[in-house]
């Protein structure tokens, strides 16, 4: 025993630490962007100082120094979130131990912990980013980790020969992942409550709106949610996928106004309509809006109404969830849905003076809710508002600024002074946000509607018709509702990366990646309970419960495991080709019964073959000859040919 | 108390997962039935660090996460094949062990023999308490190991179990297996340091030396032992005889009879026997050194004289031996 921890202290070698190094920047470098300055000024300082302590061959710091600077990064990290334990904090504390620990390594056990750190920090990776190139990165990380592990264990192997390990095992390993990941009983969400700061960094529509909101998000390239439609798919000027409604003017910011909430639609599908079925796979924003096309035929399950005709869900989405939904454009609305009249006229009365006088001269003038709706239209389309993702700012009387100074905006300038203009008039409108249309995948046919298609409209109360959607911004700037946003913005203003208008190879080539991203959150990252049993279903298994798939998970596992040990184990000794030849010739012999006996010599039982078969005794006997000559004789290995060719020629 | 109860557990476990009663006859496989496999502390703490992760993955409803610890899970199942591959079915046979003097090392030669194609390595073998010796052998091929024991006492050491383990490629698991074959170790008495006078070497002038003596006489034949030089060995019997006849020995007979004689008896009686036995040792080093030809009388036997490494390899076992 005494030997074994002798052995284990040997302090590390360059080579293993620059393995740790490489190790510990591959879980390191993917989270950096994320860190505060200050941790990431430390923890690089730290590797580059490893690395020149490896590079010259210096002994390591002093532990007391570690020590001192390891409590100065928890304190730092204590100063930047106010804990210790959140996520974020969390993972900042695994990073610095990450780093000083390479400062610290003396040992291989501390090598085992940089590793093990650094599978934490893996994971840690996945809180943020999931996708399918972070998953690429992951077995890189994990070749790396793997070798690394193998350095420890080995201080001698070549580079090239720990790779080539690695990459063997974990390529053995995989089997026994694929079980493990379709079988392995899914539980659903948080064991426990998450940490406040879990989820902060989702993107999405908020549930209010003021200058400059959504034109944060239409920056963005994250994508809000794909959908896959059943049958031929709507034209881009149809696509109006409906969010929150905000009825409630709350100075310069649009709130969500009353409403009533059901296990039900608060409106009347048109029956005699065919309506448009598809699934939409919504990325998790932390909201528990659900998007659709105005207007759902029913809601998905564990869905509810509004009475503002929202869909929600019935906590926030924290996950990547699919649904099924079936939409039409004409609906009639139940009147209760319109209880509130007042709330959709009330404005502030001290903004917006000459927006607020232009709607009460209208008023003023009598006329249907139709023909001031139309009145509102065409002084909209006179004003030549232009569209653009960089307004003026807009102060205090944003409508008024938009509508008579700067005449420049976004869709929530549009919108906003379109429903405060109808209001002032006496009509009741109120604002509806979401996503306007999406951009076609013509590789798998999906539809990715992106932050960036983010979009504000209206919908305005007419008598007898119910609510009608006017989207303002389309009368001004058609083009940004029939193609999309790079149409729309004037040449020369910065868009979203990827709304910009690329080379055709690139979209090909951005095209295929959409498709494979989508099949991989399909099938990959919403693999979670129910698709599970579905997915097992589908493969044959009845009414698959934990217990079921335990047990199948045990027979594959160990059914792969027996297979792996048996073609490790039991694959036969490699003969050099001498011998090779010479059993050939012996298996030969013994198919006629002349085996030969285990103490028999080459000369010998060429000589008893010679007497037993005596129309082969010539040949068997070179063959023997050649034998001996080239195994004991050291004959020169040209001769294996002629022993070859011989024996190929032999047929007792 | 614990220490030993741990130890005396330790060598019923290992006598039980010998398999065999020891000593075992050479070569021994290393069968897979006899190589056990179990996890290092580095392997535990993998494990640990596994279920904390698979935790992690489902709070956080992180698919990629359990891909990662599903990943490493089948990773560490497949280390396990490796280190137990890397062990099971190297056999073993034993070289000659060199004597050594009582106070020496003892080191005994194990031969491992790998029998497939691919590499065994980093295979460690020890002896109980003993700092172990590392060895790769490559595929087809064939290492040697000395395995070091201190050796303490005269006579004949056994060599005791021997522990052969691997931790490769990852270290995580620990593949181990033991075994003991019949392997012993001469060991010479020690040589004593403060030589009382030799009685006869005052007369050392008396002695003749044997390269003086020109040829030696023919004595006769005996059986050819290994350790017989090879121009003793009597060529022309065997060619008589043909090839299947037993090797003989030629012996001859020294010429210098009135040369050197270290007696046990001409000692002083006071000396216990292990310090006679010490002293004598000293003796026929020194004479083999100095190029005398000399015999060693014990009580019960007696060592013509002769000269050489074979004759004093002689009359150092047979003082090693003496009394056993």
């Amino acid at each position: 025993m005494a030997a074994k921890t002798k052995a284990s202290v040997h302090p590390l070698t360059p080579v293993q630490a620059w393995w740790l190094l490489a190790t510990g920047l591959a879980a390191f470098l993917p989270l950096v962007a994320r860190a505060p300055l200050w941790l990431a000024a430390i923890a690089g300082g730290a590797f580059a100082w490893r690395a020149a302590l490896a590079w010259w061959r210096r002994p390591l710091p002093t532990r007391w120094l570690m020590v001192f600077v390891s409590l100065a990064g928890a304190a730092g990290v204590l100063l930047e979130y106010r804990t210790l334990f959140g996520q974020k904090a969390g993972v900042a504390l695994l990073l610095i131990l990450l780093a000083l620990k390479q400062l610290e390594a003396h040992a291989a056990r501390d090598g085992l912990a940089i590793v093990l750190l650094a599978y934490f920090l893996t994971l840690a990776q996945f809180l943020e980013n999931q996708s399918l190139a972070v998953a690429l990165t992951m077995i890189g990380t994990t070749v790396v980790a793997t070798a690394a592990l193998a350095s420890l264990a080995d201080a001698q192997a070549r580079p090239v020969g720990l790779l080539r390990l690695a990459g063997t095992m974990l390529a053995q390993a995989l089997p026994f992942m694929l079980i493990l990941f379709v079988l392995f009983p899914r539980i659903s969400g948080p064991l426990w409550g998450l940490p406040a700061d879990a989820q902060s960094s989702m993107t999405g529509l908020s549930d209010s709106m003021s200058p400059g909101a959504i034109n944060n998000l239409i920056q963005s390239d994250a994508i809000a949610f794909r959908v896959k439609f059943d049958g031929p798919a709507p034209q881009q000027r149809e696509l109006y996928w409906r969010g929150p409604v905000l009825s409630r003017l709350d100075g310069r910011t649009w709130q969500p106004g009353h409403k009533s909430f059901g296990m039900r639609l608060f409106y009347q599908p048109d029956s005699d309509k065919q309506p448009q079925r598809y699934t939409v796979t919504l990325e998790p924003h932390n909201k528990p809006w659900l998007f659709a096309l105005e207007f759902p035929t029913a809601l998905p399950p564990d869905a509810i109404g509004t009475s503002d005709f929202q869909l929600l869900a019935r906590k926030p989405v924290r996950e990547r969830m699919r649904y099924e939904i079936a939409s039409q454009s004409e609906v009639s609305f139940f009147l209760e849905s319109f209880s509130r009249r007042a709330d959709n006229l009330a404005l502030p009365n001290n903004l917006n003076p000459r927006t607020l006088k232009l709607g009460a001269r209208w008023a003023a003038e009598g006329g249907t809710d139709r023909q001031r709706l139309q009145l509102a239209l065409d002084f909209m389309r006179s004003q030549q508002l232009i569209y653009t993702l960089q307004p003026p700012l807009m102060r205090e009387h944003v409508a008024d600024e938009f509508l008579f100074d700067y005449k420049r905006g976004f869709c929530e300038h549009f919108s906003s002074a379109f429903v405060i203009l109808m209001r002032a008039a006496g009509v009741p409108a109120r604002v509806v946000t979401g996503y306007q249309g999406g951009e076609r995948n013509p590789v798998d046919d999906t539809w990715v509607i992106r932050q960036s298609d983010a979009h504000a409209w209206a919908e305005v109360w007419l008598e007898h018709q119910g609510w009608l959607r006017v989207d303002p911004t389309a009368a001004s700037a058609p083009t940004r509702i029939e193609q999309n946003l790079a149409a729309a913005v004037p040449e020369g203003e910065p868009l979203p990366f990827l709304a910009r208008a690329g080379l055709d190879w690139l979209r090909d080539i951005r095209y295929r990646w959409w498709a494979a991203n989508n099949l991989w959150n399909q099938w990959i990252l919403g693999y979670n309970p129910q698709q599970q049993r579905e997915f097992l279903e589908k493969l044959g298994m009845q009414a698959p419960d934990w217990r079921k798939m335990t047990i199948m998970l045990g027979v594959l596992c160990g059914g792969a495991l027996l297979a792996l040990a048996g073609w490790m184990l039991w694959c036969r000794p490699a003969l050099d080709p001498v011998q090779r030849q010479w059993q050939r010739a012996t298996r030969r012999l013994a198919r006629r019964g002349l085996a030969r006996q285990p103490w028999e010599g080459p000369q010998d039982y060429a000589q008893r073959i010679a007497t037993a078969l005596p129309g082969q005794a010539d040949q068997i006997a070179a063959i023997a000859c050649l034998y001996a000559r080239l195994r004991y004789g050291g004959a020169p290995s040209t001769m294996i040919a002629e022993l070859r060719r011989r024996v190929a020629a032999f047929k007792p | 108390m614990l220490q030993a109860l741990r130890r005396n557990l330790h060598n019923r476990f290992a006598a039980w997962a010998l398999r065999v009663r020891p000593p075992e006859a050479v070569p021994v496989v290393l069968s897979q039935r006899r190589v056990y496999v179990l996890p290092t502390r580095g392997g535990l703490y993998y494990a640990a660090t596994l279920v904390v992760l698979l935790v992690g993955a489902i709070n956080y409803n992180l698919s990629l996460g359990y891909g990662l610890v599903f990943l490493l899970a089948g990773l560490g199942v497949v280390n396990i094949l490796h280190t137990f591959r890397n062990l099971a079915g190297i056999s073993l046979t034993v070289g000659a062990c060199a004597p050594v003097f009582a106070g020496e090392t003892a080191r005994f030669p194990l031969i491992l023999r790998n029998p497939d194609a691919r590499a065994r390595h980093l295979i460690r073998l020890n002896l109980p308490d003993q700092a172990p010796i590392v060895t790769d052998v490559p595929g087809g091929s064939s290492a040697r190991a000395l395995l070091p024991l201190p050796a303490t006492q005269r006579g004949w050491l056994a060599m005791p179990r021997a522990t052969l383990e691997t931790v490769w490629p990852l270290g995580l698991i620990r593949a181990w297996s033991y075994t003991q074959p019949a392997l012993q170790c001469l060991v010479y008495p020690h040589p004593a340091d403060a030589v009382p006078p030799a009685p006869s070497f005052g007369d050392l002038r008396g002695g003749r030396h044997p390269s003086d003596t020109g040829d030696e006489d023919f004595a006769g034949l005996r059986r050819h032992q290994p350790s017989d030089p090879p121009h003793h060995v009597a060529w022309k019997t065997v060619a008589r005889q043909g090839p299947h006849a037993a090797l003989q020995t030629k012996q001859f007979a020294g010429t210098a009879a009135q040369a050197l004689w270290l007696d046990w008896a001409r000692l002083p009686p006071q000396m216990d026997s292990e310090t006679r036995l010490s002293v004598l040792t000293r003796w026929v080093l020194d004479a083999e050194a100095a190029g005398l030809a000399w015999g060693l009388r014990l009580p019960g036997e007696e060592i013509p004289q002769a000269h050489g490494p074979d004759h004093t390899h002689a009359c150092l076992k047979a003082l090693a031996l003496y009394g056993r």
